[in-house]
């Protein structure tokens, strides 16, 4: 009797239990959903859908000339704010945006990744007057077609406490070099992200040649771990790491953090709420002694935007020479939109940010996708994943 | 339980260091609501109501009511599946009975990021469905079960299956049954469970930020992306003092329910958590 | 109908219990298992760096990696650490609570005492945090109290993390415990004073044996929520537990995170297992 009760309860769970089995091995063996589309463009803009989802860094996209948009548009504009290329890269996935304010460091593995599409540039009448250095960038351009509308490019600063931190700085060994650094102990702000490894790679390239690095993303096995060492070294040193804007902000105002990576968004908010910060001033170039690490962003398209024309419309609308001048100035980076210079409210703000200079750019070094194709014939360049296992070794 | 008189003392200083370290940093949390500044230092240079009305306008109250939404829906569907578990386990013996308190438990014993991140790759790449509201209700659900289990299956334990027999022996039918005599007499269990439940789902985070579609937000999400915004901190910091003097009310209802039953003093069983 | 229903089910017990089973069954076992062991599986999978596909050849080099890189040994040590140090706080600091509230209070004061302790579990997780790391940054309340003594507070890192965590669960391991202790019959414990025994000793030899499974039943949770948390180390600490390397590698490496998330469920499991013989699982 026992054995006849206990039977149909066993049966059940079998049956329960095949049924995993099943969504376990449908799962599994099954093919990936994500294929990649095969590019298609946009080929006729039409009205807008009422609607935009977006993700972008923190102050890209903001009411002074989102409002107008969207009375011009009817295209309600909903913006996400993301910290890291990789969360840009991990929400545009999902495939819930319509697109993104991507970064060198972003715009290779959306493409590889089918989650972006090409933009057909004859559909942005502005993109004609975009300043011609930044067309066609192994950045935003791939297998020859444009994947993207430049939005602005600048370099990452070192920001100090002018009141904390003298003389002022003239160089990156403040954060890098452990002698000098250990002045601002635990007072040290650095970007979480592991292309943090190129801002030691750029301090190496100066201060030890014989390592001969030349692109801080295309890192040999040895110029490698000499980077990973010196972040290493100044892991110790780091008061903390930071990945949302504000946060850096709050620390910076509290006295916690007197010296660091920064973006120019978190540097002119500080400035205004009259706090004694400081960057690398225009007569150094903005820049310290051995360069920086910059970027240069790219708006993208989602391949599974719901709403294309307003995306297309946005494309246009943020190189508009008056929206792009106001969202130079707003942010502090130099405008993509050659027209924009003359719609600037401060007359000299192009000369002072050099948009009209390529040779300037020359030191900067744009976030880019470490690949192990080091572009000089060799493949032994150290990849991403190495770069984010590493990053995981650095902060321990 | 005789304690001596020096025993008792320290017993109380004990207490009273405990409670003190529970709410200290509620009522430093409440201070910041008020302060005039928008940089937190202490102490606050001054005082002001002004982040009140702020708070109750702000789009924080959208996502206020987006949690309400999704904690009584998952908390509907915690109620139905736990009520049903524990009364399977309390009532009947078959194979695999232990198995089930084990599984129950496995949502809330594991890692936030390993529900979210494993109920997130289900949802996105074995069904394809997009995340939204919905998948955030199913995944709210599967950790509150616990909670309706747990405290429905102390209760059935503690009432004698003899009603119920008796019940059937004046010739009610199963349904009537369980309508008439065992739902009544399990009511405050399943209230406690059912506060309890949704106080768990209207806090929760980690599995949220896995789970929810990209427009939609609840209050802890929004509370998570508003944290570092100093212009917004202190407009967080009275929408936290907000929800705990919300929070009064079903705290308070969550006691009263389950002295019900008990008849004198606290029924500590219904009350354990989570 | 429901007559209809009703004779299908009479006496057939085995009836009744997978009809009440069905729903729940089927939801966590088919659902929630399911996902896990797809995220066992993705363990053995790899990712292609550039684009972010999963490549579904199975490997162990996930695995591997995890136990070459010495970093991770450092981060699921300091993690189980900071988890069994804020478990055993926990309990020393719930207990005298507990019983208080159990066996010396008043009825009135075990009622209030019941509503103070599960206020604060109603109030945002996020916001308790954040409240912790105003009052131990730079300028905080606890530099301010420390300053009289001379002292400096602990600041951001692992005691930070500590003292924290052990703030948030606290009440989750008070309720169990108090629940627990309020079962312990008054006469026991009377018994044993009638038999000669000092109220230590009555504390020892009675209520300490009696109430352990209730305080293992309060570990459980504050062990797990330790053991996943990412949230609280990073807003206050530098330093990386489990959690946040799991989150960080979400979206570039899901199978490198899925392996690392096997860690905490392998420990999780064990733990409940020895929970379970320790009679725990009466006191959840």
């Amino acid at each position: 009797m026992r054995t006849r009760q206990e039977n149909p309860a066993r049966t059940a769970w079998i049956i329960v239990g095949g049924l995993l089995a099943a969504m376990v091995l449908l799962a599994g063996c099954g093919s990936s959903n994500d294929e990649s589309t095969s590019g298609n463009e946009l080929q006729k803009l039409g009205k807008g859908e009422g609607s935009l989802n977006l993700i972008n860094w923190a102050g890209y996209v903001e009411p002074e000339w989102t409002k107008p948009f969207e009375q011009k548009t009817g295209c309600k504009v909903s913006p996400k704010v993301a910290g890291t290329s990789d969360e840009m890269v991990q929400l545009m996935r999902t495939g819930e945006y319509d697109g993104v304010s991507a970064s060198g460091n972003a715009t290779a593995r959306l493409v590889e990744g089918g989650d972006v599409d090409p933009v057909n540039v004859s559909l942005v009448p502005n993109y004609k007057t975009v300043f011609s250095d930044l067309k066609n960038q192994p950045y935003n351009t791939f297998d020859g077609k444009p994947y993207g509308i430049p939005h602005g490019r600048g370099a990452n600063l070192l920001m100090w406490n002018s009141d904390l931190v003298t003389p002022a700085p003239k160089s990156w060994n403040v954060t890098l070099d452990p002698k000098v650094a250990s002045k601002n102990k635990g007072k040290i702000s650095q970007y979480d992200d592991p292309m943090s490894i190129a801002e030691a790679a750029v301090y190496l390239k100066m201060h030890n040649p014989d390592l001969g690095i030349e692109d801080p993303y295309e890192l040999n096995e040895e110029q490698f771990e000499a980077a990973v060492q010196l972040m290493k070294e100044q892991r110790s040193l780091v008061g903390e790491y930071w990945s949302e804007a504000e946060k850096q902000i709050s620390s910076f105002a509290s006295g916690d953090i007197q010296v660091g990576t920064t973006w120019q968004y978190q540097y002119f908010l500080l400035k205004g709420e009259g706090k004694p910060v400081a960057a690398s001033p225009a007569s150094q170039g903005f820049l310290p002694e051995e360069g920086a690490t910059g970027w240069s962003d790219t708006w993208m398209i989602s391949s599974e935007a719901a709403h294309p024309n307003c995306m297309y419309m946005w494309m246009n609308w943020i190189i508009e020479p008056k929206a792009n001048a106001q969202v130079a100035e707003y942010f502090g980076e130099a405008p993509a939109q050659e027209l924009a210079c003359e719609q600037t409210e401060n007359p000299n703000f192009c000369t002072e940010y050099h948009a009209e200079e390529p040779n300037f750019w020359k030191r900067v070094y744009y976030w880019k996708t470490p690949l192990a194709d080091c572009g000089n014939g060799s493949e032994d360049c150290k990849d991403y994943n190495d770069w984010v296992q590493a990053w995981t070794s650095i902060k321990g | 339980m005789r304690l001596s008189r020096r025993s008792t003392i320290l017993l109380r200083v004990a207490v009273g260091a405990g409670l003190a370290f529970i709410y200290i940093p509620l009522l430093v949390l409440g201070i910041y609501a008020f302060n005039s500044s928008r940089i937190l230092e202490w102490p606050p240079p001054g005082l002001t109501f002004e982040w009140f009305p702020k708070a109750i306008e702000s789009t924080a109250r959208d996502a206020f009511w987006t949690s309400i939404k999704v904690g009584v829906a998952a908390t509907a569907i915690a109620l139905l599946l736990g009520t049903l578990a524990s009364l399977a386990v309390a009532r009947h013996r078959f194979f695999g009975r232990e198995t089930i308190s084990f599984l129950v438990v496995l949502p809330i014993a594991l890692p936030g990021i390993v529900t979210g991140v494993a109920l997130n790759n289900t949802f996105t790449q074995v069904f394809g469905i997009d995340l939204s509201l919905f998948t955030v209700i199913v995944a709210h659900a599967t950790f509150c079960i616990v909670v309706v289990y747990n405290n429905s299956i102390a209760r059935l334990r503690r009432m004698s299956s003899s009603f119920e027999e008796a019940s059937a022996d004046l010739g009610a039918t199963t349904w009537q049954t369980f309508r008439f005599v065992t739902l009544p007499n399990m009511r405050s269990a399943l209230g406690a469970g059912g506060l309890l439940a949704f106080g768990l789902s209207f806090d929760e985070i980690i599995v949220t930020t896995f789970t929810i579609g990209a427009g939609e937000q609840t209050l802890p999400y929004w509370i998570f992306s508003n944290l570092f915004r100093a212009q917004e901190r202190p407009i967080v910091n009275a929408v936290a003092v907000l929800v705990v003097l919300i929070s009064i009310v079903p705290v308070y209802l969550a006691y009263r329910l389950t002295r019900e039953d008990a008849g004198d003093g606290v029924d500590a069983e219904a009350t354990a958590v989570p | 109908m429901s007559r209809r229903l009703a004779k299908l089910f009479h006496g057939r017990p085995r009836l009744q219990v997978g009809a009440l089973l069905a729903g729940p069954a089927s939801w966590l076992v088919v659902g929630y298992l399911g996902s896990l062991a797809l995220l066992l599986i993705a363990s053995l999978w790899s990712v292609n760096a550039v684009s972010g596909e999963l490549v579904k050849d199975f490997s162990f080099e996930n695995f591997e990696a995890l136990f070459d890189e010495p970093v991770y040994r450092t981060i699921i040590g300091r993690t189980v650490l900071i988890a069994a140090l804020v478990t055993l706080t926990d309990a020393m600091l719930a207990f005298p609570i507990a019983f208080y509230m159990a066996k010396v209070a008043s009825r009135r004061a075990k009622a209030a005492l019941v509503v103070a302790v599960l206020i604060p579990l109603w109030s945002s997780y996020l916001v308790k945090v954040l409240s912790w790391r105003n009052m131990i940054g730079g300028g905080g309340l606890i530099d301010w109290a420390l300053e009289p003594l001379g002292l400096d507070g602990p600041g951001f890192g692992n005691v930070a993390v500590w003292l924290v965590m052990s703030y948030l669960w606290l009440p989750y391991m008070i309720l169990p415990i108090f629940a627990g202790l309020e079962r312990i019959p008054d006469s026991l414990i009377s018994a044993s004073e009638d038999l000669g025994a000092k109220p230590f000793t009555t504390f020892r030899r009675v209520i300490l044996p009696l109430s352990f499974p209730a305080v293992v039943a309060g570990s459980i949770f504050t062990f797990a929520l330790t053991l996943g948390d990412y949230i609280t180390p990073r807003l206050v600490s530098n330093n990386q537990f489990i959690g946040n390397v799991v989150f960080n590698n979400i979206s570039n490496n899901l199978p490198f995170a899925a392996a690392l998330a096997l860690v905490p469920i392998v420990v999780m499991v064990g733990y409940l297992l020895v929970a379970r013989k320790l009679g725990a699982f009466e006191h959840i």
